[in-house]
């Protein structure tokens, strides 16, 4: 990738690409949404290390902290942290056939199976963490 | 950023998508909106105490925040530079962008070093 500075050369045709190209076709909108859901991805994992740090303060933090969680517009950002994070699930687990081949025997192991085993794997740590989390007393 | 670089952020972000793609749909529905809605009861100060002070717990958490922070890195420079054609400011994204994620991994690893 070049990112150095291009100098002018009148004999290059460049068509100028308006910054909205991706509203063009729903697929490059699809793109768009898709890596704009590592924002939400981002989100929850600050959230978890500011969890954690208003835990490590102590008892009054963290009530402070659960009464923030309870606001209603605090539910609702993160309902939709939520419908983020499941699309970035859907969509990068529904990419994997594609980036990863797998080979046995060699022969390329269909797509199908590498999709049904990243999908098992997701409900496998799914029901892990869910365990976990509703062991915490 | 050289070309040389790419593969390691490129080998962050993969691992990170990973990462936050298995655990975080559970951990956010189950602690920040079925909890606090009073669907499950919320865990309480001396619980989540007790998971912080277990190492592997404190481990896999740094593991999933700072992962999943350079994932994001990646992705949303990328977003800028090709959505938003900022081609000229590549430079300046890329230290913005991994630059957040390393400094909050700073921050996650002095949280969850002091936590126990």
């Amino acid at each position: 990738m070049k990112s150095g500075y291009t100098p002018y050369h009148p004999k290059w045709y460049r068509s100028r690409i308006p910054i909205f190209w991706w509203l063009r076709k729903p697929a490059y909108a699809r793109f768009i949404v898709r890596e704009l859901t590592s924002v939400p991805v981002a989100y929850a994992a600050l959230l978890v290390l500011v969890e954690a740090g208003v835990v490590t303060r102590g008892p009054a933090a963290y009530a402070a902290f659960v009464t923030w969680l309870q606001q209603p517009m605090v539910v609702g950002l993160h309902v939709a942290v939520l419908v983020g994070a499941a699309l970035h699930t859907i969509t990068w687990l529904n990419l994997a056939p594609k980036a990863l081949v797998v080979r046995a025997a060699g022969h390329r192991l269909p797509s199908a199976i590498v999709l049904a085993a990243h999908w098992a794997g997701w409900v496998a740590v799914t029901g892990l963490v869910g365990w976990l989390i509703s062991r915490l007393p | 950023m050289r070309r040389s670089r790419e593969p390691f952020l490129w080998a962050l972000f993969s691992s990170g998508g990973m990462l936050a793609a298995m655990v975080l749909p559970v951990a956010i529905f189950m602690l920040w909106v079925a909890a606090p809605l009073g669907w499950i009861p919320l865990p309480s100060y001396a619980g989540l105490r007790a998971a912080l002070a277990h190492p592997v717990v404190r481990l896999g958490l740094f593991g999933v925040v700072s992962l999943s922070l350079f994932h994001w890195a990646h992705r949303f420079r990328y977003t800028l530079y090709d959505g938003l054609q900022l081609y000229h400011l590549n430079k300046l994204i890329a230290v913005l962008t991994y630059g957040t994620a390393a400094a909050l991994t700073l921050v996650a690893a002095y949280v969850f070093g002091s936590a126990g």
